[in-house]
């Protein structure tokens, strides 16, 4: 018995405030807020919910947290936290609840208030005696040791990972939400402050508040709501390592494993994906998973990406919110990685929409690299 | 299979006890003579309690290197280190420009000194090449290292 493609869809998905939010809001009012705004996204009441997942650097304790703070009493709970992908994998396993009848309406939701209280305070990194006196500036270091191998590997450059950046400004700009609003040009980008070499601070995702939530249920039940479901056609979860130290290849990421997966779940080709919302921590993440998701091959992910092929009006849409680096990256951020996702295949996007979108691609990244989560999100015609 | 005790001595302390007698630690899985580094209870695959302690001859190549540049302070390098023993590990590459240190390098360890808060660790130094050359210098794993190299040292050792 497996994950039976297509049994299980997002019928309600909405963001929480962005960017900054108020003194002293608590990462559950983020949470609550979303909750609510799917629900109303769905028609769905909040004595339907009968199961809570989420993860948060905020707290050990979310999903247990939002169940008291709106009173859901959950048939199954799940607080798996393997970083910013951990939304895929709660995708993942609930869906494996719906589809055993554990329980029918789930919530996945995630708040973070990383801006207002700081990094540091949100975030706080664990003790490693083999990494922590060396002072890597984490996660950045380990990205940048990444980006660094593959740069002497294959050539890549640091115009082309300000490709990306660049990119998804332009994404951004026409997405009302996002964080920033001003154009970006390479230029700017090589010239920024500079964080962990070869990254600047524009290589790097955005430090926001925010939170998202998304409502999981039977395609039977999905189908008598009111809007389009966005349903789960296939997903995959792959570990690779924890530690950057223990990465068994610097320029390869088990993505190549999670998307084959996936893949194979939904029974897609990689031609039959309409978008691409790519976890984009930093600009080489991109990079790394269009070459191990197959679009391009091993090392040539920079040259791919050169001369806007990932741009509004490109060869493939890929994070058309405008990703973690101009529109929104409250710490971890594969929630909303799922939520453009979901909105591009229920055709809402407005002027970002890309037309006909049938199947997307929500990808996650945790940790230094460390996890990989696949979601192929797909429409009606689709199935 | 035997494990050991951990009642008596830990991992990471026998590794800084090295550490402060100015030698870098690690192990090795007597079952297959595989490298094991960062130091263990049982080993990673067989699980193996077998793990002798042995003192590297502190000779590698930069695998990958950062500079981190943290308000108000000099720019900090970061990198990581393949071992000719067939380990890897994080350190940091000294008495030379941060931003010089370049993959494929050749750099020999020395010991960090300690404070109150903070055990002795190793870091590295450049190398002249006569020095430091993998067939001269280099354990027996020295081969198998050469810069370029893409995967981690202790997959190949295990015919992955």
């Amino acid at each position: 018995m497996d994950l039976e493609r297509g049994s299980v869809a997002v019928v309600g998905a909405a963001e929480s405030d962005l960017g900054q939010v108020a003194p002293d809001t608590g990462i559950v009012d983020l949470m609550a807020q979303a909750t609510m705004r799917a629900l109303d996204d769905c028609g769905l009441k909040l004595s339907d919910i009968d199961a809570v997942l989420s993860a948060t650097t905020q707290s050990r304790y979310a999903p247990m947290l939002l169940a008291e703070y709106l009173h859901i009493k959950p048939k199954f709970l799940d607080g798996t936290f393997i970083g910013g992908s951990s939304f895929m994998s709660h995708v993942a396993h609930a869906h494996a609840a719906i589809q055993l009848g554990i329980c029918e309406v789930a919530v996945i939701a995630y708040g973070s208030t990383q801006r207002t209280i700081s990094r540091a305070m949100a975030s706080a990194r664990e003790y490693n005696p083999f990494e922590t006196p060396y002072r890597p500036f984490l996660p950045a270091s380990a990205y940048a040791l990444a980006a660094a191998r593959h740069m002497h590997e294959f050539g890549t450059t640091r115009e082309q990972l300000a490709e990306v950046a660049v990119a998804a400004r332009k994404w951004a700009l026409m997405n009302p939400v996002a964080w920033e609003k001003e154009p970006l040009t390479i230029e700017q980008v090589l010239n920024a402050r500079m964080v962990s070499y070869p990254f600047t601070v524009r290589d790097c995702c955005l430090v926001t508040d925010g939170g998202g939530a998304i409502i999981l249920t039977s395609a039977v039940r999905a189908r008598t709501l009111k809007k389009k479901p966005a349903y789960v056609l296939g997903v995959g979860e792959a570990w690779g390592h924890t530690t950057i130290s223990n990465m068994p290849n610097l320029t390869v990421t088990a993505a190549a494993e999670s998307g084959h997966k996936a893949f194979r779940m939904a029974g897609l080709k990689l031609s039959d994906v309409n978008m691409l919302s790519l976890y984009d921590a930093f600009t080489i993440t991109p990079i790394l998973f269009l070459e191990d998701l197959g679009f391009c091959p091993k090392g040539e992910g920079g040259r791919f990406v050169a001369d806007g092929a990932i741009a509004p009006g490109g060869k493939l849409a890929v994070n058309t919110s405008g990703g973690g680096l101009s529109y929104c990256h409250p710490g971890m951020y594969g929630l909303l990685v799922m939520i453009e996702a979901v909105r591009q295949v229920r055709g809402e996007c407005g002027e970002r929409q890309v037309k006909n979108c049938e199947i997307a691609l929500a990808h996650g990244n945790g940790g230094v690299l460390s996890s990989q989560c696949t979601v192929l999100f797909g429409s009606e015609t689709a199935l | 299979m035997r494990v050991p005790s951990l009642k008596e001595r830990s991992p990471l302390s026998v590794y800084l006890e090295h550490c402060r007698k100015g030698e870098l630690a690690y192990q090795v899985c007597t079952d297959d003579n595989t490298p094991v580094f960062f130091p263990r209870a049982v080993s990673p695959v067989t699980g193996s309690g077998n793990l002798e302690w042995r003192v590297s001859k502190g000779l590698g190549t930069v695998h990958s290197t950062t500079v981190v540049y943290y308000k108000n302070e000099a720019p900090l390098n970061v990198a990581l280190i393949d071992l000719d023993e067939g380990f890897r590990m994080m350190s940091r590459v000294e008495d030379i420009d941060p931003m010089q240190v370049r993959i494929g390098m050749r750099v020999k360890v020395r010991m960090h000194p300690g404070n109150e808060k903070q055990p002795p660790y190793p870091v590295f130094i450049p190398l002249l090449v006569e020095e430091g050359s993998p067939r001269r210098g280099g354990g027996g794993a020295g081969a198998q290292n050469h810069p370029g190299s893409a995967s981690h040292p202790s997959l190949a050792r295990r015919g992955n």
